[in-house]
């Protein structure tokens, strides 16, 4: 069995998203000749944005049930895979602009994809812009239990602890909903604390980062005192920054603890009870000897979800896991771990 | 296992603490709530003198953004990286089970005990009509 | 139990103490008055009426409150009064004495001017610094050498504050802040490097005017010192995909104050990023990590605390024991010991490299000889 955590169907234009927009924002979108809502976190030709044999001639990648099926769910032999889309939603200032368009978005992905191939299951796209509209966004889909997850982005307005957002992790918890926070950003903040940088290979470098400054701040704040049973995994993340970053928050906290009474266990402690990450890309070492050594720095074998992270070009053939897994933990990271994160995933679909 | 005296009680006034040294080692000396207590003058961590802390309270939360503060006078924060120790235990609060500092029982004798033995009072002049502070160790 | 067996902080005897390189140590003036006589009386007065007005809110202060007061350790507060640090002899007897510090490199951020929105202050009071550290802490004290404070907002003046010291025997680098205006790869810094000569040390910290994360702002203090590294690391990705080792094949930079831990899975990253998207940057000749191996060096502290403290060792080997610099950030609080901080047990050969021969590689060049 095969559990894929992260892939990326494309929306394929903005026509598309048009039967599932009311009619004055279908209007809007004609009168205002807007354009697709494109975010420069996934550049279209850009070698990482797809691989090459997943890269059409003509039209977007991942963008049709029949190259999601042909590329990705039948090679790998995936039972059931997490579609994420990365549509740019979150880019948008307007908050009503981007509720209707998240609306417009979920309702494609339910009508156009989960409805027609039973091995898909849903991150719920949210505006995250005006948190009142997220929730909303939330239980309009929240009794649909093929949406497994909520989706927010890596960099936005604020670090994700903070307790503007709790709202939105109060409906995922009660729905039993996961937070999966994707990298992205909504670029409303620079990529790096010193501002813009020239390179795209800097702004995707970069993820790594703002995904530390996520979890510091979602463990600071307080988010998993607040609510115990929510789980946020952390989606293409490369995730071998972790145990570094926790050393130094660990270290942090001893001296500073007093500054956030609540945080009354060690991050890593948190971290193994409340937070997961996808497999790909694994930022790994070049010897798998040492690869072994990272997933011993993690000290949990519960951590690692199985991902693709299809259409991006993140490894060749079907060599998704990288080279030094350990035996059983592949099976944990293909299967076990997966189910124990998405509680709705191992729900039956009506 | 010795019965030393480490000083005269008057020199540890409720509230107060302070560095002694007993067979060769710091101790800080601390007086909460009319007792005494000792520990090794180093943080467990990396060896700041505790003894230069600063005694203060522990801070506990209900819930996010609540803040109490709770014992006051009873936590030494080590002068260097702010870990927090119970005076009574040494026990750390960031990590209780696993790190603490190293404590020696306290107690208080009258001069005239000091004077019969088995005290050893290695530096410290004996009156009878005193109580001293004794550290066992 | 690892780090945090008691045993672990017995001190060493004094007389079997090596000698050792600090390579971050914070002096200031006892009261920032003090440097008013190295200052022009226009700055003086400038300064006196309108502040210093670094990109950040508040005037005194930093936004997000220390943990202890003036983020200094307790027992480092001179006895005769002043700042933790504003006391040479102090600061002899309370670290350099008893840690046998042969080398110690001054880094003045208390403050560093370079992040001043007014850059004709900024070049102003670094002259003055650089000119107050030479004549009342280097002179005075051989064990201690300096990094020349550049306004590095405006790199001419950078160059021509360089300049001025070229040759100087204690100035031993050119010293930045790393959270700075644009990410330090980028070009507007590039006389600097050019200029240089010595290695340009980037001190974590400093008020660049963007938000501490790509995120925003964080709610505590603890996020923005745990952030540090976050900053360090999209620093060490601009500078070596802007390429900045290829046009200054020279150039040695030392992070200075953001642990070290993390430098093992940012080149990972960088190197598969780049394999990817090399495309984007053909002026980079190698791989990223091989660039960072030979051009990037890190002071050790905070120095990271895995459990069990083995996991140190693997991140080590994967740094390169020849990268590292043992600092204590004397007389900050988060300032880590030379008996105690390193929880590994080292061949001699490691310790020396660790402890002094990597510092003096970096900053006395031509020593072995």
């Amino acid at each position: 069995m095969t559990i894929d955590c992260d892939i990326h169907p494309s929306i394929p234009n903005l026509a598309a998203l048009l039967p599932y927009l009311d009619e004055h924002w279908r209007e809007i979108v004609k009168l205002r000749g807007m354009d697709e809502f494109n975010s420069i976190s996934y550049p279209a030709r850009s070698p990482l944005t797809a691989r090459p044999d997943w890269r059409p001639e003509k039209g977007k990648p991942a963008a049709t049930l029949e190259q999601i099926r042909g590329e990705c769910l039948d090679p790998f032999g995936t039972d059931l895979a997490i579609c994420n889309c990365l549509h740019g939603i979150q880019l948008l200032f307007s908050e009503d602009l981007a509720a209707a368009f998240a609306r417009a978005v979920n309702t494609l992905v339910a009508k156009e994809l989960l409805d027609k191939e039973p091995r898909l299951r849903a991150s719920i796209v949210v505006p995250i812009q005006n948190v009142g509209l997220a929730v909303e966004e939330i239980e309009r889909w929240a009794g649909d239990p093929r949406f497994v997850q909520v989706l927010l982005l890596a960099s936005g307005d604020h670090p994700l602890g903070k307790r503007i957002y709790w709202p939105i992790y109060a409906a995922a918890a009660r729905h039993r909903l996961t937070i999966g926070i994707h990298a992205g950003s909504s670029y409303h903040n620079p990529p790096t604390a010193a501002g813009w940088p020239t390179y795209y290979t800097e702004d995707y470098t970069a993820q790594a980062q703002a995904f530390q400054t996520q979890l510091s701040s979602l463990i600071c704040e307080g988010v998993f005192n607040q609510y115990p049973d929510l789980i946020v995994v952390l989606l293409e993340s490369g995730w071998t920054w972790l145990p570094a970053h926790l050393w130094r928050l660990t270290k942090y906290w001893r001296g500073l603890r007093m500054e956030i009474p609540w945080v009354d266990r060690s991050p890593f402690d948190i971290v193994r009870s409340n937070v997961r990450l996808s497999l790909q890309p694994t930022d790994g070492p070049p010897d798998s000897a040492d690869l072994e050594r990272v997933i011993e720095h993690l000290k949990s074998d519960a951590l690692l979800l199985f991902s693709t992270d299809y259409p991006h070009w993140q490894f060749d053939g079907r060599d998704a896991l990288p080279s030094g897994l350990p035996a059983s933990l592949k099976r944990k990271i293909m299967v076990d771990n997966p189910r124990a994160t998405y509680a709705r995933l191992v729900e039956p679909v009506a | 296992m010795t019965q030393h005296v480490v000083a005269p009680v008057a020199e540890v006034p409720p509230g107060s603490h302070k560095l002694y040294t007993v067979k060769g080692r710091p101790i800080a000396v601390f007086k909460v709530d009319g007792e005494y207590f000792g520990m090794l003058d180093r943080c467990p961590h990396q060896g700041g003198s505790l003894c230069a802390g600063v005694v203060s309270g522990v801070l506990v939360s209900g819930k996010p953004g609540t803040y109490r503060l709770e014992r006051n006078g009873e936590l030494v924060r080590c002068p260097w990286h702010g870990w927090e120790f119970d005076i009574r235990t040494g026990q750390s609060y960031c990590d209780p089970a696993k790190i603490r500092g190293k404590s020696y029982p306290m107690s208080v004798a009258s001069g005239a005990a000091v004077s019969e033995g088995p005290y050893v009072a290695e530096t410290v002049p004996v009156r009878v009509e005193q109580d001293y502070i004794v550290v066992e160790m | 139990m690892s780090q945090t067996e008691l045993t672990r902080s017995q001190p060493v005897n004094a007389a079997t103490k090596m000698a050792i390189a600090d390579c971050d140590i914070h002096h200031s003036p006892r009261e920032f008055s003090m440097l008013y006589k190295y200052l022009e009386p226009q700055w003086r007065d400038h300064l006196d009426q309108f502040g210093q007005r670094a990109r950040q809110g508040n005037y005194s202060g930093p936004q997000y409150p220390k943990s202890q007061p003036d983020a200094s350790r307790r027992d480092a507060w001179p006895p005769g009064g002043g700042r933790p640090g504003s006391n040479l002899d102090f600061m002899r007897t309370h670290h350099l004495d008893p840690h046998n510090i042969e080398l110690g490199v001054l880094a003045m951020i208390r403050p560093h001017p370079g992040g001043f929105q007014n850059l004709d202050l900024s070049a102003a009071l670094c002259r003055a610094i650089n000119d107050w550290q030479v004549t009342e802490w280097t002179q005075p004290e051989p064990r201690l050498k300096a990094s020349i404070v550049v306004p590095y907002e405006d790199a001419p003046a950078s160059v021509r504050e360089i300049e001025r010291w070229a040759g100087h025997p204690d100035m031993v680098q050119v010293l930045l802040l790393s959270r700075t205006v644009e990410p330090l790869g980028n070009r507007r810094y590039w006389p600097i490097y050019e200029a240089a000569g010595l290695p340009v040390g980037v001190h974590a910290f400093g008020y660049g005017g963007q938000p501490t994360s790509s995120t925003g702002w964080g709610s505590f203090y603890i996020e923005d010192m745990v952030g540090h590294s976050q900053s360090c690391q999209s620093m060490v990705s601009s500078m070596v995909v802007e390429g900045i080792f290829e046009r200054f094949p020279a150039l040695r930079v030392v992070l200075i104050e953001a642990g070290f831990a993390w430098m093992a899975s940012l080149a990972w990253r960088l190197d598969r990023n780049w394999r990817r998207l090399r495309a984007e940057t053909p002026h980079l000749k190698r791989l990223p990590s091989e660039y960072i191996k030979s051009h990037i060096w890190l002071t050790t502290q905070p120095m990271e605390e895995p459990d069990p403290s083995e996991h140190l060792r693997d991140v080590i080997e994967w740094i390169g024991w020849d990268r590292l610099l043992f600092a204590t950030d004397y007389p900050h609080w988060d300032y880590d010991s030379p008996q105690t901080a390193m929880p590994l047990r080292l061949t001699q050969e490691q310790r020396e490299a660790f402890f002094i021969g990597n510092a003096r590689d970096v900053y006395t060049p031509g020593w072995r000889s």
